[in-house]
């Protein structure tokens, strides 16, 4: 077959919406477009462990820091979920995390905002992992199968997180003035960044075209940004929290919410390593790395002698 | 480019949920030996009591078919319709059959 | 001291115990060397701290003052902390964590399986689930402890320098004091001297599987039946308390 027959039965087998497996012929770019976007989503899990981390130690309660502890061990299980799904691709994790290291991979840039105060442990999970699960839930569908499979068990374990999260920020919220403030204050901070998750608008979005003919992506950043939105007015207000968007406001023909502009030199400063965080997220992760290099160098030796046993019974 | 920093080979993961059902695989994970493989299995995939049952194997042990080959090697088995239970005609009333 | 008194005690000093060891491992979340381990050590975090809050919710009943978990966990200083001074040790590299835990979950594993038998029901239960948690903690270590041993040339000399270093704390997990022996003579505790041996022949094996010597200096350090300890507890009780005594009225 030459590659233009090729190509199109991919595309034939793309619109059917059967899903592609790893050993599967496909494009080049589509290879290439799936590794870039799967190991983007793994860094964001595992760099996203560490403003939850940041807490663990000084968790409130005996229930609070299990339940948080017991959240980012997931965050860190995502992260496998999707390495592995991405390592099918036929790349391997070193490599993937050198890339992280040198930063020509990158990750969600909600991570280089810092998380402040016990209230953010609560916006963390229900806005930030809130605005994870559209995306996600979305990608359930995606064509390529170990993705779209990894995406639906990681779905299946996020809703604890939003939940978790929502229960946090509810409680403060209702708690004494102090704790309430706290909760305000953590929305404040954390509100515009994860609209910003959904990235550009649709109209600024280089990567979309090839995205949505390969279903990769299957709906726009604009589509879910909105549903999103749409979703969470109603629990802030439940809890007696204020959005901080003055514009936004209920248009009942569009049965949706107006709301007003993302500060988009925000989006792109943190994005070029801007934010209060983004030094150290990777740093951090590299030193731990780099630490613990002595311990896989032990781990490996130990298995070749132990395979060289094995040859001399 | 290559790199290696030693995160250890990958191996599959096969979970059995429960007692009496098939082993399935879940996915895999990374590790230098078996005793570490099952155990990374065990906290990887079985942390909500999904499992009673854990198979790890070194992916490089894993034989697959070829994608590009399924034509001859599934198809020629479509139209062996005999080998269904349906395809045989009973006598009308029989029953238990 | 009452009855009442020697067993809130007792638990106060396993909680604490238990408590303190989750808290050392949750810091390593997102500091492992290894995706997959960070999971594994944080798993154990979640044992521990299970552990910690069975004990501490039932020397709370036991006291009888309406005392919960968390202000038993929270609101009291290093001085009237309990937990085995090996569990406050900081985490140091991870041949200094595994063996810390190592030395702990040999001694967990024989501890609980006596406890089970306590007349007790609530300490008899909580034993039967730590039991298993206790096994599964152990061979973690212990494979670690043979990995390590037995890998490089640095991470040998690594675990060895570990093992000299943690020596000395070990002796403190089978000293026996009047509230001890009181609840030992009473079937609810346990005589934690008559542990000794099989603990040693664990050690001496895996040290053996693992190329390690076991360190010659036998000088046994003590003091968290008194609420002595190191100096790495205080540090940690400032940070693990900070937010919980920051707001007291506050639920969380």
């Amino acid at each position: 077959m030459t590659e233009e027959q090729l190509e199109k039965n991919f595309q034939d087998r793309i619109d059917a919406e059967q899903k592609i497996e790893p050993r599967e012929w496909m494009p080049e770019k589509y290879r290439k477009h799936l590794i870039r976007q799967i190991s983007q989503h793994a860094h964001s899990e595992v760099i996203g462990m560490q403003p939850e981390g940041n807490w663990i130690t000084r968790a409130p309660s005996m229930r609070a820091k299990m339940v948080l502890m017991a959240k980012v061990q997931d965050e860190a299980g995502h992260g496998l979920y999707l390495y592995s799904a991405c390592e099918t691709l036929g790349i391997n994790r070193d490599e993937l995390v050198e890339q992280l290291h040198t930063g020509k991979a990158k990750y969600a840039s909600i991570f280089n905002y810092p998380t402040l105060n016990w209230a953010d442990m609560g916006a963390v999970g229900w806005l930030v992992d809130g605005a994870a699960i559209v995306n996600q839930v979305s990608l359930q569908r995606t064509s390529y199968g170990p993705y779209a499979r990894g995406m639906v068990k990681i779905c299946k374990e996020e809703s604890f997180h939003q939940r978790q999260g929502y229960e946090i920020i509810a409680a403060m919220a209702k708690g004494t003035p102090q704790q309430k403030e706290m909760a305000q204050d953590a929305l404040n901070r954390f509100w515009w960044p994860s609209l910003m998750m959904f990235g550009p608008h649709d109209s600024d979005s280089p990567n979309s075209g090839n995205a949505i003919k390969w279903k990769i992506k299957r709906e726009s950043n604009d589509v879910l940004r909105q549903r999103f939105i749409d979703k969470t007015i109603q629990q802030a207000e439940l809890i007696g929290l204020t959005v901080p968007d003055e514009d936004l406001k209920w248009n009942e023909e569009r049965q949706s919410y107006d709301w007003g502009e993302i500060d988009w030199d925000e989006f792109y400063e943190v994005i070029n390593g801007n934010g209060l965080a983004n030094r150290q997220r990777v740093a951090q992760h590299k030193k731990a790395h780099d630490q613990g290099a002595w311990v896989r160098e032990a781990a490996k030796a130990y298995a070749v002698k132990q395979k060289n046993k094995e040859v001399l019974v | 480019m290559s790199v290696d920093n030693n995160q250890g080979e990958l191996w599959e993961v096969f979970i059995q949920s429960k007692n009496n059902l098939p082993y399935k695989h879940v996915g895999s994970v990374h590790a230098t030996d078996k005793e570490m493989a099952l155990q990374n299995a065990r906290d990887l995939y079985t942390r909500r009591g999904e499992g009673r049952g854990i198979w790890v194997v070194p992916s490089q042990y894993i034989v697959a078919s070829d994608p590009q080959e399924n034509a001859e090697f599934f198809d020629p088995s479509e139209d062996k319709i005999y080998r269904h239970p349906t395809f045989y005609v009973m006598p009308e009333g029989s029953k238990n059959i | 001291m009452t009855a009442q008194e020697i067993l809130f005690q007792y638990c106060l000093r396993m909680g604490d115990t238990h408590n303190v060891l989750a808290h050392r491992m949750g810091e390593w979340c997102t500091n492992g060397h290894i995706l997959e381990e960070d999971i594994a050590m944080t798993n154990i975090a979640l044992d521990h701290i299970g552990t910690s809050r069975a004990w501490l919710i039932y020397g709370g009943d036991v006291e009888g003052k309406g005392r919960t978990e968390d202000d038993l966990a929270f609101h009291r200083d290093e001085r009237s902390y309990f937990n085995m001074l090996i569990t406050e040790l900081p985490n140091g590299n991870f041949a200094d964590t595994i063996a810390r835990n190592f030395m702990f979950d040999a001694f967990a594993l024989l501890y609980y399986s006596e406890l089970a038998n306590s007349s007790d029901e609530t300490l008899a239960g909580i034993a039967q689930k730590a039991i298993k948690e206790a096994k599964y903690h152990l061979k973690h270590s212990s494979n670690w402890m043979v990995r390590l041993g037995d890998g490089t040339e640095e991470s040998h000399q690594k675990m060895q320098i570990a093992i000299n270093e943690v020596w000395r704390f070990t002796g403190n997990m089978f000293e026996m004091d009047d509230i001890d022996q009181n609840l030992a003579d009473a079937g609810i505790g346990v005589d934690c001297e008559k542990l000794k041996d099989a603990w040693m022949s664990t050690i001496v094996n895996t040290l053996k599987d693992a190329t390690l010597t076991i360190p010659e200096n036998n000088y046994m350090l003590t003091g968290s039946k008194k609420g002595v300890h190191t100096e790495a507890l205080g540090h940690m009780l400032a940070e693990m308390q900070s937010l919980a005594r920051a707001y007291p009225d506050a639920k969380w």
